[in-house]
């Protein structure tokens, strides 16, 4: 069987630094990438317009997460500011008002724990450059459920402490350059 | 010296917890959480146990049942809160110019704020309706489930830092009057002005275990459903469909819809941006 197979989601959280790296990525991605993809880019509360802008960078579909909505594969999820976003056991997407954590809402560490708890092992979570100890948390939560971590090569990080947190909070799968990272998604994961 | 057995925690024994957790809660004191979105759930468990000095939901569950003081407290960790003054003030300027305008001719208003914790929605509707000369013929029902926020919006008290937000949001709402005259600044509070409360009737009531009410002509429920999960999502807009007279409205929160619902073909959409919709029939 091919490994890749075993995946069902991929999470990524990013912050400073992190519309451009989500560029990138998207970016580089085909219409056909077989896993839905879930975003948390902390921003302004009122700053509403990411997922439009992300849109006309990737192939892949870009909308804002509803609560309680579906997952499809190739799809991308972007969290709405001032909410959290969460995945609920059915593999629903779900929002929340509750407070700030890490000083943040949406927060990282919400969606990846939430993601770990629903997908177990079938998880890819994905952390890039950031000004904050946001997602480290939940990145290590993944670890722990066995599924894969792939945190941005900090020295190819705009801001370095997001990555370098995790990096120093749990043995990481893979630390990738920035460039490198949508080409794992597509075919390294085999080897995974 | 203890010898503890060190259990590695899976997805599957926190989700067992947590169903045990709301199943307890149920059966000691009526409260339903059974249905409740479970990520989100399980989130203000955990932190319930820290903030409430509990090492691990076991012993929350234990301190939970053996005290219905406790639980009283943990009530308010577990329940919603968030509420302001024309919160999503465009929601309050479309409600006053285009919905409110069906109202004129109707001998008799109700209106039906589910979820208001402290009440703030169902007074700034009440100011709204008061603007627009409809509030001697209305009636404001705003239910919760949790009595110490109940009270809170019985009192009818902001503290005072929130009231530079109301102002603002009350201009934003298309208010066009001083929005002083509706409250009196007292020490750090502001007291909202006693006729406000008029026609509103405060009431205990549980969306997931109570009956609905009859003949409302608009039911608000903003940011409240996002913490169910769906079968309960369905059932409590069941419950708005049957509780809406004929062609009421139904005004739900920013990022909520009816999208994903069986009850989505029962509604038009009335204004998309603000997600009011209508009864059909």
């Amino acid at each position: 069987m091919n490994p890749r197979k075993k995946f069902k989601a991929v999470v990524i959280g990013t912050s400073a630094g992190g519309f451009h790296a989500l560029q990138v990525i998207l970016g580089a991605l085909p219409n056909d990438f077989e896993f839905p993809i879930i975003i948390v880019q902390h921003r302004m509360a009122s700053s509403n317009a990411l997922p439009e802008l992300l849109n006309h960078t990737t192939q892949l579909r870009v909308k804002e997460a509803e609560d309680k909505e579906p997952l499809v594969a190739g799809t991308v999820y972007v969290a709405p500011a001032d909410y959290h976003l969460l995945v609920e056991k059915d593999g629903r997407l779900q929002l929340s008002e509750d407070e700030r954590e890490n000083f943040s809402r949406p927060s990282i560490d919400v969606l990846f724990e939430s993601a770990a708890d629903a997908f177990g092992d079938k998880l890819i979570g994905v952390l890039l450059t950031g000004a904050s100890r946001d997602g480290a948390k939940g990145l290590g939560k993944i670890k722990a459920y066995q599924g894969c971590t792939i945190v941005q090569d900090p020295r190819t990080a705009e801001f370095k402490v997001m990555p370098q947190s995790a990096i120093a909070e749990l043995r990481v799968d893979h630390i990738l350059p920035l460039e490198e990272i949508s080409n794992f998604l597509k075919e390294g994961l085999a080897h995974a | 010296m203890n010898s503890e057995i060190h259990i590695v925690p899976t997805p599957e024994h926190e989700s067992i917890e947590i169903e045990l957790f709301a199943s307890a809660v149920y059966s000691k004191y009526g409260y339903d959480f059974r249905d409740y979105a479970q990520a989100s759930f399980k989130r203000r468990l955990l932190k319930a146990c820290i903030k409430m000095n509990c090492k691990d939901t076991s012993d929350l569950l234990q301190r939970t049942i053996g005290d219905p003081n406790f639980f009283a407290s943990l009530l308010n960790q577990l329940t919603v809160n968030v509420t302001e003054s024309f919160r999503d003030p465009l929601v309050y300027k479309k409600l006053r110019e285009e919905v409110l305008p069906y109202f004129k001719s109707y001998p008799e208003i109700k209106i039906w704020c589910a979820g208001c914790a402290t009440g703030q929605e169902a007074y700034s509707l009440a100011i709204l309706l008061m603007e627009e000369n409809l509030y001697d013929r209305a009636l404001i029902y705003g239910t919760d489930i949790n009595p110490s926020q109940l009270k809170r919006a019985r009192d009818g008290i902001l503290s005072l830092d929130t009231v530079k937000e109301a102002t603002k949001n009350y201009y934003a709402a298309g208010g066009k009057l001083d929005f002083s005259q509706y409250y009196t600044a007292k020490y750090n509070a502001a007291i909202l002005n006693p006729r406000l409360k008029k026609n509103i009737i405060f009431a205990d009531h549980n969306l997931v275990t109570d009956q609905g009410f009859g003949e409302m002509q608009l039911i608000l429920c903003r940011n409240v459903l996002i913490y169910f999960n769906r079968p309960l999502q369905e059932k409590v807009l069941g419950l708005f469909k049957g509780s809406l007279g004929a062609r009421g409205f139904l005004c739900l929160g920013s990022k909520e819809s009816l999208t994903f619902s069986e009850h989505r073909p029962d509604f038009e959409d009335f204004s998309k941006s603000e997600r009011i919709y209508r009864r059909r029939t």
